[in-house]
C-alpha cells in the first residue's frame, strides 16, 4: 500500500503503540484485498459485544485503553453496534451476572477511546446518517448495506477490531465499495410481486442474497412499483446481507446510486408470489407449541414499536411464550416517554434497549430459559438463530402477535 | 510428488494440517458451536463435525461481522481452526484471520471444494500465496 508520511509514522509508533497496532492490522487487512492507499473516514461503528469479544477480546481492549490518552482517543465520531446486555432486564431474561461484569468491563474500555456508546444496528434512523459519497467504517453488515445502497455512503464491512482500527486512525483501507468500480450492478431481479410487510420484505432479501452469494456481487432489483417504506429496505437489506454477504444493492428509482450494470444485461431473474410463499415455508411450523417471539435484528424504529403496540393493546401473552421487542436506546426511550413501551409490556412482553437478541448470549438464553421454537418477522434472525440451537420460524408482525397470544405458532 | 496450487498472498502463519472440505459458505457466529468446536448449523453440509486444528475449505464467506472478533477469541481457548481456504472471502473474515493471526488464502484459479479433498494433508503459505497436497499427487 502507498502510505503518507503520517502514515508511515503510525505505522513506525511514532504516535504511540495503540496507533501502530491499528494502523498496521489495517495495512494487513488493505494489502489482502489490493488496496492502493487509505481513505479517510467521517465515522466508524464498532461491533463490540462482548459474546463476541470473549474475555480475550476484552482483554484486548483493556490492554490498548491503558495507554496515555492523547494515543487511544478516537480521531473521528464512533459509536456502537448492540451490546450483549440489557442491565436494567438481564437476569429476567436469564443471562448471567458474569456476562453483564464482562460487559461493564467492555463498556469501560471503549469510553477510553472515547467512544460513544450508542448500542445500535440503527444509527441511520436514530443517531447520525451519512451523505452520498460519504466514506465510512461502519460493523454491522445491516449498517453498511442500508448506508451504501439506500444513502449512497461508502463502506465496506468493518469488523470489530477494523473499525476500531479505523476510529484510531480516521481512516480506512481502500477496497471494495470505497471504489467506484466495484459498485457496478452484477446481477440483475426483477420484482413481480409486493411484499406485504416487513418478514416478506426479509424475505425478497434472503431470495436474492441467497442468489448472490458473495460480498462482490452488487445485486440490482428492478420492477419495484410503489415507494417502499424506509424498515421495508431495511429488512430487505439485513437479510440480504445476513444471506448472502450482500454489501450493496441498488433500485432504480430508488437508490441514489447509478445503478449501472457491470457486465451484461441478461434477463433478470424473476422474484414472484410462489417464490416469497416458498421462502416463508422453508420456516413453518404450524402448531409448535412457542417459547419466544423476538421483535429484533436489526433493532425496531419507532414506527415498528408503535406496530407491536398495537398489535398488543387488549391482550395478553401466553404465560409460556415470552415475546421481546429489542430497539436502541434513544428509540427506547422515546417509547417510554410516548407510552409505547407502558403499552408492549402491559401485554406482558419486554422491551429492551442496547440489545439485538442474537449478539446477547443467544444459546445461553436458550439454555436457561428452555426455549426452542422462536418466531421472528426478521429473516435475518431466522438465518442466523438456527446455529444457536433454535428452531425459527418466519410470519407477519401480526402472525407473530396472535402465535405469541395463542402459546403456538399460527 | 506434492500437488502445489497458487494462490493470492493471504494472511497469518504458515502451516500443515487436514482439511476438511464442503460446497457450503462459512460464519462463526452463524453455523459453528464455538465451545463444544463443532459445526452447529442443522442445514450446513459440516454439521456435528468438529473444526477445531482442521484446516477448512469452503466456498464463500457469508454474513455477520462477529466473526472478526471470534477467531481471535476462538485461538484464546485453542479451540479455532488451523487454516482457512475459500474461493473467495468477505473483509470480515480477512479481518478476523488478520487479528487473530489464523491462517487464511482464497483466489485459486479453480473451485477450492473441488481441488481440495477431506483428509488432504495440507502445507498452507499465505506469504507465498501457495498450498501444497502433500499425501496425493493427482
Amino acid at each position: 500500500m502507498r502510505l503518507s508520511d503520517e502514515e508511515r509514522a503510525m505505522l513506525a509508533g511514532e504516535f504511540g503503540e495503540v496507533r501502530r497496532w491499528a494502523i498496521a492490522h489495517q495495512v494487513g487487512v488493505g494489502e489482502f484485498f489490493d488496496a492502493a492507499d487509505f481513505v479517510a473516514v467521517s465515522q466508524a461503528h464498532i461491533m463490540a459485544d462482548t459474546e463476541s469479544l470473549g474475555e480475550a477480546g476484552v482483554r484486548f481492549l483493556e490492554r490498548l485503553a491503558a495507554a496515555p490518552e492523547n494515543e487511544r482517543r478516537a480521531r473521528v465520531p464512533t459509536i456502537t453496534d448492540p451490546q450483549g446486555i440489557d442491565f436494567a432486564i438481564y437476569r429476567r431474561l436469564g443471562q448471567s451476572d458474569w456476562m453483564a461484569a464482562l460487559e461493564r468491563r467492555a463498556i469501560n474500555a471503549l469510553r477510553a477511546f472515547g467512544v460513544l456508546m450508542t448500542d445500535t444496528c440503527i444509527n441511520y434512523q436514530t443517531t447520525m446518517a451519512p451523505v452520498r459519497g460519504d466514506h465510512v467504517a461502519y460493523g454491522d453488515t445491516g449498517v453498511v448495506i442500508y448506508s451504501n445502497s439506500l444513502l449512497g455512503a461508502r463502506s465496506n464491512f468493518e469488523g470489530g477490531p477494523s473499525a476500531l482500527g479505523a476510529a484510531l486512525t480516521g481512516r480506512t483501507p481502500r477496497y471494495g465499495y470505497h471504489l467506484e468500480q466495484c459498485r457496478c450492478g452484477t446481477r440483475r431481479f426483477r420484482l413481480k410481486e409486493t411484499p406485504r410487510d416487513f418478514s416478506e420484505w426479509g424475505a425478497v432479501g434472503g431470495i436474492v442474497g441467497e442468489a448472490c452469494g458473495s460480498y462482490w456481487q452488487v445485486p440490482l432489483i428492478e420492477g419495484v412499483e410503489a415507494i417502499p417504506g424506509a424498515d421495508d429496505l431495511k429488512h430487505l437489506g439485513t437479510a440480504m446481507a445476513s444471506f448472502g454477504s450482500v454489501a450493496l444493492f441498488h433500485m432504480p428509482g430508488i437508490t441514489p446510486d447509478a445503478a449501472v450494470l457491470a457486465a451484461s444485461s441478461a434477463e433478470p431473474t424473476g422474484i414472484g408470489r410462489e417464490d416469497i410463499d416458498a421462502f416463508v415455508a422453508r420456516y413453518a411450523a404450524a402448531g409448535d407449541k412457542l417459547d419466544v417471539v423476538v421483535f429484533g435484528a436489526p433493532q425496531l424504529s419507532l414506527f415498528e414499536i408503535e406496530r407491536v403496540a398495537q398489535a398488543l393493546d387488549g391482550r395478553q401473552v401466553h404465560p409460556d411464550t415470552t415475546v421481546l421487542v429489542t430497539t436502541s436506546p434513544e428509540i427506547k426511550h422515546a417509547a417510554d416517554r410516548m407510552g409505547l413501551t407502558q403499552r408492549i409490556e402491559a401485554a406482558g412482553a419486554v422491551v429492551a434497549q442496547g440489545i439485538c437478541f442474537y449478539q446477547s448470549y443467544a444459546r445461553e438464553m436458550a439454555e436457561a430459559n428452555g426455549w426452542t421454537r422462536l418466531m421472528t418477522n426478521s429473516a435475518k434472525l431466522v438465518n442466523i438463530i438456527g446455529g444457536y440451537g433454535y428452531r425459527p420460524s418466519l410470519a407477519s408482525l401480526k402472525r407473530c402477535v396472535d402465535s405469541a397470544i395463542a402459546g403456538r405458532v399460527i | 510428488m506434492p500437488i502445489l496450487l497458487r494462490c493470492h498472498k493471504g494472511i497469518g502463519p504458515a502451516v500443515i494440517g487436514g482439511a476438511l472440505v464442503a460446497a457450503d459458505n462459512f460464519s462463526a457466529s452463524y453455523d459453528l458451536d464455538r465451545v463444544r468446536g463443532i459445526f452447529s448449523r442443522p442445514t450446513h453440509k459440516l454439521a456435528g463435525e468438529s473444526f477445531v486444528a482442521r484446516i477448512l475449505v469452503l466456498d464463500n464467506a457469508k454474513g455477520g461481522v462477529a466473526t472478526a472478533w471470534m477467531l481471535h477469541e476462538m485461538a484464546a481457548r485453542a479451540i479455532v481452526p488451523r487454516a482457512l481456504i475459500f474461493n473467495r472471502v468477505n473483509p470480515i473474515l480477512a479481518q478476523g484471520a488478520a487479528f487473530g493471526n489464523v491462517a487464511l488464502v482464497d483466489r485459486f484459479d479453480g473451485d477450492v471444494t473441488q481441488l481440495f479433498r477431506t483428509g488432504d494433508e495440507l502445507r498452507v503459505d499465505p506469504a507465498g500465496g501457495t498450498v501444497e497436497i502433500l499425501n496425493r499427487d493427482h
